[in-house]
């Protein structure tokens, strides 16, 4: 691609939060979230068995709330989730904790 | 046809037989007097402050049960508590039907709560 883009890597956006707008993408794709909160609480992990040095995007806390959980079980929710995540779940994330809820839970 | 109540592979039948055999079944990262893991403390802590007896795998001992544990339940990640063979969830799952008193009737209906 000759598409010259690099104008948004330089600006206030690190490299930190990639992962995070990734997980943001594909759940608000998946499921049209009425509410969304996709926190990198990998800080708190740092230096622990799979956290790696404490420097990327492996732990993260999402709170998603949607109208296709509505009827759902908690399993068949986080499996939902957890399908939509598979690539990231398979690679760079280490731990996901996840809330999923129908509205007016 | 597949049929997945009696598997072949090693690993499978172990998981399968350790949850036929044991009421309340954790994998975990650590041991159950020592997790290695946040959320495998957690779902620890909060079946002793039930007072449920429990079952620890360590899945860090053995990587086959480690990866193989996710393929038994389809669920990417450790813990996992299982209660009568059943597959219940992992942490957030365990946390949440904690906070929403769900937990204590699933025991007590099973006959896994102290007097």
């Amino acid at each position: 691609m000759s598409v010259k883009s690099y104008g948004s890597r330089i600006d206030g956006a690190s490299e930190m939060g990639v992962v995070a707008d990734t997980i943001r993408d594909k759940l608000t794709a998946a499921f049209a979230p009425v509410e969304l909160a996709v926190t990198d609480e990998s800080w708190r992990h740092a230096g622990h068995a799979g956290a790696g040095d404490g420097s990327g995007e492996t732990h993260f806390d999402v709170r998603v709330v949607s109208a296709a959980f509505t009827g759902l079980g908690r399993v068949a929710r986080q499996r939902a989730v957890n399908e939509v995540l598979r690539v990231e779940l398979a690679g760079p994330v280490h731990a996901l904790s996840i809330k999923a809820a129908a509205p007016g839970e | 046809m597949t049929e997945v109540q009696t598997p072949a592979d090693p690993v499978q039948a172990f998981i399968s037989e350790t949850v036929g055999a044991n009421p309340v079944v954790l994998f975990m990262k650590g041991v159950p007097e020592q997790p290695r893991c946040g959320f495998s403390a957690l779902v620890v802590q909060i079946l002793d402050h039930m007072g449920v007896d429990f079952v620890g795998i360590d899945v860090l001992q053995d990587d086959d049960i480690r990866q193989g544990i996710k393929t038994y339940s389809d669920w990417p990640t450790v813990p996992q508590l299982y209660v009568k063979g059943e597959f219940i969830g992992g942490s957030d799952i365990v946390r949440e039907m904690f906070q929403a008193g769900e937990l204590k009737p699933l025991f007590a209906e099973q006959g896994l709560l102290p007097d």
